[in-house]
């Protein structure tokens, strides 16, 4: 048996759009995504797409219109301190197709924006704010974004790597 | 007073039942998504709700009574809200006009302490997320960082996780059942479930040496062997549960009360379950038959025969009907798992990879090289392959996935806990409005949410 730790990536492991693309030519997501994603991954057997913030709203509606009807998560990686530092990725469910693929975008974190998906699907609405609450993503378009978890008066987004784990002094 | 009170919500877009095709009925929810708008389907915050409710008042109306509204707040101490709930519910008389959940009166900030403990050490604190179900999230995150780490686990340990997480599943339930029912008002169902209940903390005991928070499910397998014997007890108490469920039914099914109180509450459709996120019982109560075990099997379950309750109900009472059903389900499945048992016996239950889990006490007092191992696990963790992963199980209460980014350390950069119970609380609203004040206790019984899952 290998050793999981000094061998880390997948023999099936595939990074890149036009490797991805090539690799899994027949992936209903990839197909109807084509034109949307600038990077993709396909990893432990999860696909991974990544595209531009600016059209995260589009993608959203090409996988809903490709049978992804069921949008699972929403949640936010920091990277900080590289740019763009917040990872946004939303996990979405086939419930006919048996598959899930993972949506991503990265946002900049000067003024990190990016398009509500609350009008594709409304159970983004407690996922955003989530996202909003905790790493401080500003999500256009949602139809009220505050604090869910933390006190509307808190300090900071507590999920932040720059917010230290025992809170500021 | 206007006659027609309790109708007036109905003409409202929002909580019309759903007109589709009869007669083509689309099991997988596919094409259920989407049907109506998805404006429509916002929920309102607590903030909505108090605005809004200024606006439902009619100062120059004829009947100053039926012409205004009131704000009520309903929580976080209140018994019937299963934790620190808070409901903003807006009413008009004993209706509902609006109603907002307001939570993280329990956030503990656990996915921020899990960024700051080797992976191993985040296995207790999975425990105190979903804490009917310890088992059911040490499960989710052991899958998810075993994909990162493709551990594979032996087949005598996948049997025994599913037959945990079936006995999990029933502990689950019992507690759905008992409290639900004395919300209800029927105390007796409470004190009957308990005691089952009982039993099978006894079981996690005699494994764990807990008897709630278990951390049994470790990455990579388990954490003890099970003590002889146990399996007879599990039998015992497998053979003597179904003659139980008769009897909680027995007090339940033909009690009026308890039928007036769910038959016809809560209607929640399959299209606006699926647009709003519900899963588990909830959502096969609402007619859209996906089961996380079934068609995305994880830890061996496509070798068991089980069945998956649906019901096209989408009330109360169905979400009721289905989660009785998915107690004898899990009894079958527990059988199942037990009689494969013995012909495993001799494997053992954690998998093959010294670096990453700790040796037994017998070699590592005796062997070098399982000294240091215990030494370099234990001080500095083991590194994982840096990725991201998603493991996805059906917990008692719903679809439960982990999301774990590794960057290669001993820490997990971010883990990220999907649970049932939060976007279940979304559907909250759609379910009540229009309702009785009386039934929201009802609908959240029926939704079955534990605030530690919410709030993380």
């Amino acid at each position: 048996m290998s050793d999981p730790i000094t061998d880390p990536a997948t023999p099936q492991a595939v990074f890149g759009k036009e490797a991805v693309t090539e690799a899994l030519a027949d992936h209903v997501a990839i197909g109807a995504l084509q034109d949307l994603i600038t990077d993709a991954k396909w990893d432990r057997k999860e696909l991974t797409l990544t595209v531009a913030p600016e059209s995260i709203i589009a993608a959203a509606q090409a996988a809903k219109a490709a049978g992804y009807n069921f949008l699972e998560d929403v949640t936010a990686v920091d990277w900080y301190p590289s740019e763009p530092r917040f990872q946004i990725s939303y996990s979405i469910l086939s419930m006919g197709l048996k598959q899930r693929i993972r949506l991503v975008a990265r946002v900049h974190g000067d003024s990190p924006n990016i398009d509500s998906i609350t009008s594709v699907w409304p159970s983004a609405n407690f996922y955003e704010r989530e996202v909003f609450d905790l790493f401080g993503v500003r999500f256009a378009g949602h139809p009220r974004l505050t604090r869910i978890m933390m006190p509307d008066n808190w300090n900071g987004h507590p999920l932040r790597k720059d917010y230290p784990v025992e809170g500021y002094r | 007073m206007p006659t027609d009170l309790l109708e007036k919500p109905e003409a409202d877009q929002r909580n019309k039942p759903m007109t589709h095709t009869p007669g083509v009925r689309d099991t997988t929810g596919t094409n259920l998504a989407g049907f109506r708008s998805a404006e429509d389907m916002l929920i309102p915050g607590v903030e909505d709700v108090v605005a809004e409710s200024t606006s439902h008042h009619h100062p120059h109306g004829s009947d100053p009574i039926s012409d205004s509204t009131m704000v009520l707040n309903m929580g976080p101490q209140h018994p019937s809200t299963h934790g620190v709930l808070r409901l903003v519910v807006e009413v008009d008389g004993e209706t509902i006009v609006s109603l907002a959940p307001d939570i993280g009166y329990l956030h503990t900030g656990i996915e921020k302490t899990c960024e700051a403990k080797f992976y191993q050490q985040v296995i207790p604190l999975t425990d105190r997320i979903d804490y009917l179900a310890p088992m059911a999230n040490n499960l989710a995150y052991a899958l998810a960082v075993e994909k990162l780490l493709e551990l594979e686990i032996p087949e005598r340990a996948q049997v025994i996780r599913v037959l945990f997480m079936e006995l999990m599943r029933i502990n689950s339930h019992l507690v759905w059942l008992g409290t639900h029912a004395m919300d209800i008002g029927a105390l007796t169902v409470f004190l009957y479930c308990f005691r089952e209940r009982e039993q099978l903390l006894r079981i996690f005991e005699a494994v764990s040496g807990q008897r709630m928070m278990t951390s049994y499910i470790r990455i990579g397998g388990l954490a003890l062997e099970p003590p002889p014997g146990l399996m007879d007890t599990i039998k015992t108490f497998l053979d003597d549960f179904p003659s139980k469920i008769a009897e909680y039914e027995g007090l339940l099914n033909n009690n009026p009360i308890w039928i007036s109180r769910l038959k016809g509450i809560g209607y929640l459709s399959g299209e606006d379950a699926i647009a709003l996120g519900v899963t588990g019982p909830p959502l096969r109560a609402s007619g859209v038959d996906f089961d996380v075990r079934r068609d995305m099997p994880y830890s061996g379950y496509e070798k068991y025969t089980f069945n998956v309750p649906v019901s096209h109900d989408c009330d109360v009472w169905a979400r009721y009907v289905v989660r009785m059903d998915e107690m004898r389900e899990s009894v079958k499945i527990c059988h199942q798992a037990l009689a494969m048992l013995p012909a495993l016996e001799g494997q053992p239950i954690v998998a093959n990879s010294p670096k990453v889990i700790l040796p037994d006490r017998e070699q590592m007092k005796t062997q070098m090289e399982s000294l240091i191992h215990h030494f370099k696990i234990v001080t500095e963790g083991f590194a994982v392959p840096a990725g991201e992963a998603t493991s996805s199980i059906e917990a008692p209460h719903g679809m439960m996935n982990y999301y774990v980014v590794s960057d290669g350390t001993a820490k997990p950069y971010r883990v990220h806990m999907r649970n049932a119970d939060f976007s279940n609380l979304q559907a909250l609203e759609t379910m009540c409005k229009g309702r009785l004040i009386a039934d929201v206790v009802a609908v959240i019984g029926s939704i079955d949410i534990v605030l530690g899952a919410i709030d993380r």
